[in-house]
């Protein structure tokens, strides 16, 4: 297959041409196939969900645009989604960059557990993290005395909870592959740690924050059950308002209205974040995570100058710490509560796992086994297809008609993080009995459940992915034509070899975002088969402190089983794999 | 680099094949005519075996799909009243009753007692503000009695309730102050209630076993909106008697009814499954599972209800047609008192 006689690229022989039709083809189907996925699974159903509140008897009305913006109500929601995900995210990136620091440049004793521990929260089912910080907070709870509970600040801090892991993980991936050289040079050259840090490695670093920031706003900007557990009404979002308008009120008018204010606000994001991201996109040296990550050590290493960046570290290893140990209340306190039965203590909440006491219909164990299944599917899923986006988003073609379809793809694939799971989840409804005129019912279908969650996951790989495949030298690709590989022979052996090294964190994200599903998930008729944060809600909702207790003990499972599976995943990169580069 | 291409390769064939863990072995859901469906709410739940021995005994296969609770499964059989999501419906309580018929999603019955000439009543249950015996004993505090009990200054910071917007129960007891204090009266009770250190939660659950100090979570308040069939839950092990009670003069009846879906693929079917759920096994099996009474009035109840989960005399009723009226309007001005 390969064409070993040497050719320039742009003077094809006759051998390559068939090559190069292949690459065609390849590129073809890398765009049709991610395409053609979201529109039939995402921008389908909610066109025709927000149809349904624009078209009344088949006459467009857009009347409603007037008189949802009539209401100061409106205005105030909107606001209050901003300032809800501007701070939610500043913090996250403000703690996360540290995080990032000392978990994926340093190596130290429990530094896998840890990686894995930070990410449980992002799993967490919404009710859960809702009781295990509200039962801190309440009046009379450990944290009591702060007085937080229904505040502003409570929303704003589980809202870091649920995303610190978004960051650490995202600028992590980049951050420990960045070749150490280029700011080892600056300091050479006389830089003070703190300014090379400034001037060689933030730049490196800006389109993975850039990034990781545009991920953390939208799933921010769409928290649901947080802020009505945490805040309620008072401090209600763009989301809570149309989960409101569409389920309580059934006024599908103010719904599509405010549907597409959030799809405005989110485009707005999204532009913002991929200038800040293209700006600063560059080649950069990557090298292999061993090379760049050193001991995390206490005492500054013998024969290490004074002034040599060892304070720096001991800051952003202070605040790590501090920022563990707080993610670790809620979740100590959620085994702690987990624990409490009847009478004392002891795991009889665990033992009745196995049953299906409190009235489920199966046991948390069969469900843990059907989330697991599911999570197995939607991964599958969202790897072939953002992993597809990422390598076509990763070109930059040399016309700017090129570069703009490449970045409006790439936006594309991030709406579904952005769009509210109602209108997705309603809009599955009213789109998935036969879908394409096919004989299926989607709707009732097991298939839909792992397609929704895929729908969410694709734009997580895509941002672990893509900075990786961006950050590859152009002139490795050049190299290998010039040494004789064909378009298709380039592609696999740079691209795609480099590629599969982020994909064990990739797999991880997607696999913990799959597991924790409860949005457009929820909404759709799930036979018989519920997954595990579907059971924990069920549980939680019935009266009877056995059903409670059984509730907060699958919660546990859960925790432990995202931790296990995110730790083993990152076990997939292990350095060994393909030591050439 | 081998592991890496036999990696991709994994996921490519996987992908390729179309093979899936979660829907591989599963029969595709047909309306055949041995299939029923039946769409309820979250909550519904029966004791093992039951549906299975149906099963048996009908012929019939019975897909259950919980695509919500309260609004939400009512406005999603709505939006797919043209292709219905089942054959049977069931937990459409009496807050949305009036919507499901007027939208007309549910086929008409002649079954005597239906509501709207359609839905079935299967269960209810009325929804009280209940008390934490122990902490009004060890306060020397007497207990509320009354709705208007709660807004005296001697219970000033004691209860909490679920958001009405929110949460069915919730819902249920800004209707039963509007069916006690009337139109004009409800609001002013509400602004006597918030000025009296009233608490809002989210949900019945957030309410109950976060800020209740007799829940379980050991929370601050000792007085909050529940259910009738609240207390037996709340005997100690070992002890004798609940250490809540429901207070009977602030109930609101919840009624949760059944019907056919108009243009359900599988009536017979549905039907037979209608008359399953009221015959006195599943009706005495309702408490158990579902933790509302059965309408059934030759159903046996558990001896803990009998002795500890009274029923109010004389709830609160407000019609289902004045609730689909005026629902939207009451959670504005609810919401514009109470949260702010």
């Amino acid at each position: 297959m390969a064409v070993l006689t040497p050719t320039r690229p742009d003077a094809p022989t006759p051998v390559a041409a068939s090559g190069r039709a292949c690459v065609v083809a390849f590129w073809v189907v890398a765009v049709t196939v991610p395409l053609a996925f979201l529109g039939v699974f995402f921008a389908w159903p909610v066109a025709v969900m927000i149809a349904k509140g624009f078209v009344v008897d088949g006459q467009l009305d857009l009347g409603g645009f007037a008189d949802v913006f009539s209401r100061p109500r409106t205005w105030r929601i909107i606001g209050l989604t901003l300032a809800q995900a501007t701070l939610g995210t500043v913090l996250s990136v403000l703690l996360g960059v540290p995080g990032a620091y000392v978990l994926y440049r340093h190596s130290f004793r429990g530094r896998s557990l840890v990686r894995a521990f930070v990410t449980v929260p992002f799993v967490l089912p919404t009710v859960v993290v809702g009781v295990a910080f509200r039962s801190l907070l309440v009046e009379g709870g450990p944290l009591g005395f702060l007085h937080l509970d229904g505040t502003f600040a409570a929303i704003v801090a589980a809202l870091v909870f649920f995303n610190y892991a978004v960051v650490v993980r995202a600028v992590g991936g980049l951050w420990e592959r960045l070749d150490p050289r280029a700011e080892q040079a600056a300091r050479a050259l006389g830089a003070s740690p703190w300014r090379a840090f400034r001037t060689v490695t933030l730049p490196a670093l800006t389109p993975a924050i850039a990034s990781a920031a545009s991920l953390a706003f939208l799933f921010c900007a769409t928290a649901f059950g947080t802020v009505l557990v945490l805040g309620g009404l008072r401090f209600g979002t763009i989301e809570t308002e149309i989960w409101i308008q569409t389920t309580q009120f059934l006024d599908l008018r103010a719904a599509a209205v405010l549907s597409v204010v959030q799809l405005v606000v989110v485009a707005g994001t999204l532009i913002v974040a991929g200038r800040a991201r293209s700006r600063r996109e560059r080649a950069l040296g990557l090298t292999l995570p061993a090379a760049s990550v050193r001991p995390l050590r206490r005492r500054r290493p013998a024969g290490m100058p004074p002034g040599d960046g060892h304070a720096l570290t001991l800051v952003a290893t202070a605040v790590t710490a501090g920022v563990v140990l707080l993610l670790a209340l809620p979740l100590v306190n959620l085994v702690v509560r987990s624990l409490r039965t009847a009478d004392g203590w002891g795991v009889d909440h665990y033992i009745a796992l196995g049953t299906t006491e409190g009235g489920l219909t199966v046991t948390v164990w069969q469900a843990t086994l059907n989330s697991l299944r599911v999570a197995l599917d939607a991964t599958v899923l969202a790897l072939v297809v953002g992993g597809l986006v990422a390598l076509v988003v990763s070109r930059r073609p040399r016309r700017t008609v090129g570069r703009r379809a490449v970045a409006g793809l790439d936006a594309l694939f991030m709406l579904p993080l952005g769009v509210s799971a109602v209108t997705v989840g309603f809009g599955f409804l009213l789109s998935m009995h036969h879908p394409l005129g096919l004989p299926v019912d989607l709707r009732t279908s097991p298939l839909l459940v792992p397609i929704a969650q895929a729908v969410v996951a694709v734009p997580l790989v895509v941002r672990v992915v893509l900075p990786v495949l961006r950050a590859i030298d152009p002139r490795l690709r050049e190299a290998a034509a010039t040494l004789g590989a064909a378009p298709g022979r380039v592609l696999r052996t740079v691209d795609l070899s480099i590629a599969a090294r982020s994909l064990g964190l990739a797999v991880g994200f997607a696999f913990a975002a799959s597991l924790g599903e409860f949005g457009a998930t929820s909404f759709l008729a799930r036979p018989d088969r519920p997954t595990l944060p579907v059971v924990i809600f069920r549980l939680i909702g019935r009266p009877g402190p056995e059903s409670y207790g059984m509730a907060l003990a699958a919660s546990v499972v859960l925790a432990v089983l995202t931790a296990g599976i995110v730790a083993a995943c990152e076990r997939l990169r292990a350095p060994g794999a393909g030591g050439e580069w | 680099m081998a592991r890496i291409h036999s990696l991709i390769a994994v996921v490519g064939i996987a992908a390729l094949a179309g093979c899936s863990a979660i829907g591989s072995d599963d029969p595709a859901p047909s309306a055949s005519a041995g299939t029923v469906t039946l769409v309820t709410h979250d909550s519904f739940a029966l004791s093992d075996g039951l549906l299975d021995a149906f099963e048996e005994e009908s012929g019939l296969t019975v897909e259950v799909v919980q695509p919500g609770d309260g609004g939400a499964l009512v406005n999603q059989l709505v939006l797919t009243k043209d292709a219905p999501l089942g054959d049977l419906v069931f937990g459409i309580d009496n807050s949305f009753a009036s919507r499901a018929v007027d939208e007309g999603v549910v086929a008409p019955t002649d079954l005597p007692d239906a509501y709207g000439g359609a839905l079935v009543p299967v269960d209810y249950g009325d929804v009280c503000v209940n008390v934490d015996h122990a902490w009004f004993a060890e306060k020397g505090l007497a207990e509320p009695v009354t709705l208007e009990d709660l807004t005296k200054p001697e219970y000033k910071d004691l209860l909490v309730v679920p958001n009405a917007v929110t949460s069915s129960p919730g819902l249920s007891f800004l209707l039963a102050t509007v069916g006690a204090f009337g139109e004009d009266g409800w609001v002013d009770y509400w602004t006597a209630l918030k000025d009296n250190g009233l608490k809002v939660a989210d949900g019945w659950s957030d309410a109950y076993f976060t800020d209740f100090s007799g829940g379980g979570g050991g929370g601050p308040r000792p007085i909050v909106l529940s259910y009738a069939s609240s207390p037996p839950s709340t005997v100690p092990e070992g002890g004798t008697e609940p250490t809540t009670g429901a207070l009977l003069g602030t109930c609101f009846r919840q009624t949760e009814y059944a019907g056919v879906l108009e243009g359900a693929a599988n009536p017979d079917g549905a039907q037979e499954l209608l008359d399953f759920l009221l015959s006195d096994e599943v009706q005495e099996d309702i408490p158990v599972s579902m933790y509302m009474y059965p309408v059934s009035r030759t159903a046996t109840l558990p001896e803990a209800w009998t002795a500890f989960a009274p029923l109010a005399t004389d709830p609160f009723e407000v019609s289902p047609e004045e609730i689909s009226r005026n629902r939207e309007a009451w959670l504005a001005v609810w919401s514009e008192t109470v949260i702010g």
